[in-house]
């Protein structure tokens, strides 16, 4: 019989935890709020197990070395807040092009700039997707309560490592700070997925080589004997710089291919009260709590309404917005703690096929049930 | 070059693209004959670098090479280093990426004494830009971005080091090549952090604009200006403006920052840490 293991988890606790339990031994971070948590506990849990922790100097450093250290074989994160995750996009588009995995929390504060250290909001849905310059692929997972965060920490790291990309994991300040009752998973109950290494048996490794012809190349780290070159360069399959146009067309289409051939893998999203929903919800992250509360509110009232959560936010999951279509849905309310960043999204998803409207708080409080309440009967008189 | 110092370079790669008369080609020699001299495993080697000129160097070494974004070889170093302690890391890095936008991070990486050993190319000057002015660009000098001459005062790399916790710092020319070679083997060799500052002609962008002559010429006057620290000690300041002081300024031994992190993994695995 398995063991259970039930405690009282904050949101930032249980990303360490599930770190740890994916395999995390590298940490590289620097103090912000609403992370900091993140870098406390595993400064003192890491060196248990082996593994790694660093307070580097800056932002920019501590994704320098998470990188560094996930090229040398660990697997690495490092955690943060707006101001700071600005700061470490160079080099997260560094770790996109040279196809280093690690894992970056990003924990959502009010911004722009300082903005609202302390207060929550989801306005950096965009950033994630395009924070760093130039054409790249990104996998961006939001969860929306401490057990998931743990889950997803644990899937951020076995995508980053099977696709050999970044993974943000895009918490917000709500959930990271929220105490909840978890029940762990058992360990051996875990899927731990690891990044493909180099066959023995090859000679003459090209680190850029797609050998298995599924966009993913194998990956030798610093000091397994294999000498390789890495560089920020547009780079050839040898790993050496090039501005021949074809090598460049071929690898950044090997780099968004490595992603959009695999949206069935690492898509994933939850439909509630859907069954006969004429109104959707689209949400995700701590939002998706209040907008629950709502429709459980409404469900007794008899309005026909569902929720439509968000667990990948990049890639945008256009699928599920098309299953929508199949259905007796007419309109979409789209709940986020921010301007309207995933609204446009959903309305380029949606191609008219929908009414769509957008419920938008910026203002460092949360969405509240009865504030989505209100906005699905102002929507109805609309009809 | 010699036969056997050929099995450190990664043949097909060459010719390089530095300018001709550049001194790059004349430190990364000496760095590859250090390690020649000492013997190290070529497979425990990591090479690292950020952006110019200098930076393209590991691209033609045969090693683990990385090469990073501007200023931030010795952030991805310090993760290399830690993750990995047993691999012997040389980041080699130019004046402007090291002492301008990678400034913060040698400070801080001399300054936790992490066994990594610095390797400027200091030409003065921005050189892949063609041409600005960087941190070490002597005062009064032309740069495209100083057309009246630079009023910024230039940085003192090995005192700036110093005084972060760097535990072996020295000052070498592409000029002096024995004696480089012989400080870079006792940097290779020192356990902390090392800075070997090494002075360097940019022939295209420095000497042409400052009208310096040939790249025989801009050597000729490194020699000229070059006294030894020795010497400089025993001279008043007023006499040092325009010298190049050479030779090992600093050597301690102080805990390395790797094996103090070792020693907190074990009290951590003894539990005394606050549980």
């Amino acid at each position: 019989m398995l063991s259970r293991k039930i405690m009282l988890m904050q949101g930032n606790e249980a990303c360490v935890e599930g770190a740890l339990a994916a395999g995390m031994r590298f940490f590289a971070g620097y103090p912000i709020t609403p992370s900091t948590e993140i870098a406390e506990i595993a400064a003192e849990r890491l060196p248990k197990v082996g593994g790694k922790f660093i307070q580097m100097e800056d932002e920019l450093a501590s994704m320098g070395a998470v990188v560094g250290a996930s090229l040398a074989g660990l697997k690495a994160m490092t955690a943060t807040s707006g101001p700071g995750f600005s700061l470490k996009q160079e080099n997260i588009g560094f770790a996109c092009l040279t196809e280093v995995p690690c894992v970056v929390v990003n924990v959502q504060r009010g911004g722009p700039s300082t903005g609202l250290p302390t207060l929550p909001a989801q306005g950096d849905v965009m950033q994630t997707r395009w924070g760093t310059h130039g054409d790249h692929p990104i996998i961006v997972i939001s969860p929306s309560s401490v057990r998931e965060v743990y889950d997803m920490t644990i899937r951020a790291f076995n995508l980053s490592e099977k696709y050999r990309v970044p993974c943000i994991l895009l918490m917000d300040e709500v959930v990271a700070h929220m105490r909840e009752r978890v029940e762990l998973p058992d360990k051996s109950s875990i899927d731990i997925i690891n990044r493909k290494k180099v066959a023995s048996t090859l000679s003459d490794y090209k680190p850029y080589m797609d050998y298995d012809s599924d966009g993913i190349p194998p990956m030798a780290n610093f000091g397994d004997g294999i000498p390789f070159h890495v560089t920020g360069l547009i780079h050839d399959i040898s790993g050496f710089p090039s501005t021949n146009p074809k090598v460049t067309e071929d690898l950044i289409n090997r780099l968004m291919n490595k992603i959009n051939n695999n949206i069935g893998d690492i898509i994933e999203y939850e439909k509630l009260y859907m069954e006969d929903a004429e109104t959707v919800i689209v949400t995700f992250g701590c939002t998706a709590r209040s907008v629950l509360s709502a429709i459980r509110v409404l469900r007794q009232e008899g309005l026909k309404i569902g929720m439509l959560r968000l667990k990948t936010i990049w890639p945008f999951a256009h699928i599920a917005i098309k299953e929508l279509m199949q259905s007796s849905v007419n309109t979409l309310i789209v709940a986020e703690m921010n301007y309207g960043q995933l609204l446009e999204t959903v309305k380029a998803s949606a191609e008219g096929a929908f009414r769509i409207y957008g419920l938008n708080k910026y203002n460092g409080e949360l969405i509240t049930p009865q504030e989505v309440i209100d906005k699905v009967r102002e929507v109805a008189e609309y009809a | 070059m010699r036969k056997e110092l050929e099995k450190y370079f990664r043949k097909d790669k060459l010719p390089h693209i530095w300018c001709p008369g550049c001194g790059h080609g004349i430190i990364t020699g000496a760095v590859i004959r250090a390690i020649d001299n000492l013997k190290l495993e070529q497979n425990k080697i990591c090479i690292v670098s950020g952006i110019g000129c200098s930076s393209r160097a590991p691209g033609y070494l045969n090693f683990n090479t990385l090469h990073t974004t501007h200023g931030r070889a010795l952030a991805f170093a310090t993760g290399i280093k830690m993750a990995n302690p047993e691999l012997k890391i040389i980041v080699l890095t130019g004046d402007g990426d090291c002492s301008a936008i990678g400034g913060n991070h040698f400070i801080h990486a001399a300054r936790r004494n992490i066994d990594i050993t610095t390797v400027v190319f200091n030409n003065s000057i921005y050189g892949m830009t063609s041409g600005q002015y960087s941190p070490m660009t002597p005062k009064g000098a032309f740069a495209t971005t100083a057309p009246y001459g630079n009023i910024d005062r230039n940085f003192d790399l090995c005192k700036l080091a110093q005084a972060a916790g760097a535990t072996y710092v020295a000052r070498g020319t592409v000029y002096h090549v024995p004696q480089l070679i012989k400080l870079m083997e006792k940097a290779l060799k020192h356990k902390g952090f090392s800075l070997i500052d090494v002075v360097d002609i940019c022939p295209t962008y420095f000497g042409r604009r400052n009208k310096m002559g040939s790249p025989v010429v801009m050597m000729e006057k490194i020699r000229e200006m070059s006294i030894t620290a020795r010497t400089a000690a025993k001279l008043p300041p007023e006499e040092l403006s325009e010298k190049i002081v050479i030779g090992e300024f600093y050597e301690e031994q102080a805990p390395e920052y790797t094996e103090e992190y070792a020693k907190v993994m074990k009290k951590a695995q003894g539990g005394k840490l606050n549980e």
